[in-house]
């Protein structure tokens, strides 16, 4: 069973990085698609560069929303902070109802076309999910461990650092992970204002009225987010399972 | 006395923005960037010192009230002022008959209003209201903003003279919206409910159909609308009947498709994870008394697993009002429109009367359907 999803994984990934690199060869798959001997391969620009425009994109803004919720999640667990942790889980609850379109179209007039206004719809969105698991990561630490680890003289910077944050690693790593694949398919409507990515692809499909360039764009955005949930459990348990040895 | 934390730091936000950002942008046209004014270059000096000594009361209940309810309807107050402030600025600066200028509101208004939703919500979220109370707090709401809408209060602000442009459409867009969005819900329960029963008896097909459901999750929405014009688009040619009904490769059709596809897994999951909760005792239990399998499970897995289930329907029914604002990308109509045209027009009005009809929707059904799982989870222990 373990054999046949790593030999799944390998084929998954070769087959988009072959493609990313050589689309060319294969045309043929894609003309089918296509009409009016429109071209099969996306040819406005290299899908490749594209494909990494999207997944920087992402990493960058994964990277901020990560550092800003951990830390508010840190901080609304506090003793200094319990007034906020009330409404920080309401907010929770709130921003989830708000659609990525809207966020990212309400950032536009703020700050211009491009990669900015998809940066901060990115950065907000992937918020939500890892505050929220690091708040229940957090919380859920046992009060027995906690006080265990007064007892032993640990003051609260040392039981934050030493104890509860390994402790609620797993769920915090799983928030992120979430919002990373979320965000790798919500990075795609970044292109309706400019910025640059995959999207773009398809947007090219959807004016031109030519399958194949949807079925690329949205093919190598959903493998793209397949692998990266897959790579981002393999090393969540890598992780945890070194914590754990220490 | 003690200072409230939250309070202070809301307060804060809220006075320097007043101090520092534009209260309202006046454009003479819709297109011309605005001219930013503050409160006491707009109103009559006795009205915007009025404002602010009202806010500045809601200040101060932020600061020291420790009462909930008190904090609540001082934040409410305050999100009326500031909104009838916005509106008498409105009528103040549009010269009489002239359906050119607009008047939007300025960051200062938009800082303050977040500021005076986050302090209600932290009041509303202390006070932890029952279900109906809740429902009935979101209803109230709602009336008195249609109320006041339905009123013209508001017909000076720069949303209100993009509504009147779009009056027609609006209606027409919005309810385009709430049908999709609720239909393919209702598709995905008539299939996902069965398919869910299914996966919960034969566990060897569970794997399988939740991993393909898994893998139709991360397909990005516009590539999924894309994706199934083609086969629709071939369906309406072949099939005069599938025509007839309206299926065609751009439009409603390929959005409806593909909101069902999303929609499956909350509801195949959901199903799942609720039928598992129910225990083996209660069932053996109901066949001990001589159910049949299909009473056991209309009268027994069923309700007991209805919570569960419902919270699936609540994610799905969020999720799609969401998504369905990409579908306007495609053809298929809804707010989403408005928030495209916007976009393309660079109007941040006409993006607005798109996406916060959108996020009202979105957070009501959210209220409806966690208030409904409360009741439902209450009534089963």
């Amino acid at each position: 069973m373990r054999s046949l999803a790593n030999v799944l994984r390998a084929a998954a990934l070769a087959a988009l990085l072959a493609f990313l690199l050589t689309p060319q060869r294969f045309a043929r798959l894609f003309v089918p698609f296509t009409q009016y001997g429109a071209p099969p391969i996306y040819d406005q620009g290299n899908l490749l560069t594209l494909a990494l425009a999207q997944l920087g994109t992402v990493l960058v803004a994964a990277a901020a929303s990560s550092l800003v919720a951990v830390s508010l999640g840190i901080l609304v667990t506090r003793p200094g902070g319990a007034e906020f942790l009330p409404l920080s889980r309401t907010l929770v609850n709130i921003g989830q109802t708000f659609p990525p379109v809207a966020v990212l179209a309400v950032a536009v007039p703020l700050v211009g076309f491009g990669l900015r206004p998809t940066l901060i719809a990115l950065f907000a969105y992937g918020l939500l999910p890892i505050f929220e698991n690091t708040i229940v990561g957090l919380r859920t630490v046992p009060a027995a461990v906690l006080e265990a680890a007064s007892g032993m003289g640990m003051s609260a910077r040392q039981r934050l650092q030493s104890v509860e944050l390994p402790l609620a690693m797993p769920l915090i790593l799983e928030g992120i992970r979430l919002s990373l694949v979320i965000n790798v398919g919500t990075a795609t409507i970044g292109s309706t204002v400019a910025a640059k990515g995959l999207g773009e692809v398809i947007i090219a499909g959807l004016l031109s009225n030519n399958t194949a360039f949807i079925l690329q764009g949205g093919l190598v955005t959903g493998l793209m987010a397949v692998l990266l949930y897959d790579a981002l459990v393999g090393l969540e348990r890598r992780i945890c399972a070194r914590a754990r040895i220490e | 006395m003690k200072l409230d934390r939250l309070g202070a730091l809301l307060t804060a936000a809220g006075a320097l923005a007043l101090l520092t950002l534009p209260f309202v942008v006046f454009k003479a046209n819709r297109i011309v960037p605005g001219d930013p004014r503050t409160l006491l270059q707009v109103l009559p000096a006795w009205a915007a010192l009025g404002c602010y000594a009202l806010l500045l009361a809601v200040a101060a209940s932020a600061l020291v009230a420790d009462d909930a309810r008190i904090r609540l309807l001082a934040a409410l107050a305050g999100v009326v002022v500031v909104a009838l402030a916005a509106a008498a600025a409105g009528n103040a600066l549009t010269p009489p008959g002239n359906k050119v200028v607009r008047i939007a509101p300025g960051a200062a208004w938009w800082v303050l209003l977040i500021a005076l939703g986050l302090l209600a919500t932290d009041a509303a979220t202390r006070l932890r209201p029952p279900p109906a109370l809740r429902v009935l707090f979101l209803v109230v709401c709602v009336a008195v903003a249609w109320l006041a809408l339905a009123h013209g209060t508001f017909d000076h602000l720069s949303i209100m003279r993009e509504y009147a442009v779009n009056a027609a459409r609006f209606a027409h867009e919005a309810a385009r919206h709430v049908s999709l969005a609720a239909g393919s819900l209702g598709a995905a329960l008539a299939a996902g409910l069965p398919l869910g029963i299914l996966c919960h008896r034969v566990p060897r097909l569970r794997g399988a159909t939740l991993g393909v459901l898994n893998v139709i999750q991360t397909v990005p929405a516009i590539a999924l609308f894309g994706i199934l014009m083609a086969p629709l688009g071939l369906l309406a040619a072949a099939v005069p009947l599938a025509a007839a009904l309206g299926v065609r490769g751009i439009g409603a059709a390929p959005a409806a498709v593909a909101l069902f596809l999303y929609s499956l897994l909350p509801i195949v999951a959901n199903t799942v994870a609720g039928l598992k909760r129910v225990s083996h005792a209660a069932v053996e239990a109901a066949h001990g008394m001589g159910m049949t399998n299909a009473q056991v499970l209309r009268r027994i897995e069923l309700p007991l697993a209805l919570p569960v289930i419902l919270t699936g329907v609540r994610v799905v029914l969020v999720q799609n009002i969401g998504m369905v604002t990409i579908a306007a990308l495609i053809g298929g109509g809804g707010l989403g429109t408005f928030v495209f045209q916007g976009i393309g027009q660079t109007a941040i009005d006409l993006v607005l009367l798109g996406a916060i009809p959108i996020v009202v929707l979105a957070f009501s059904a959210a209220v409806l359907l966690d208030a409904l799982v409360e009741v439902m989870d209450h009534t089963r222990r």
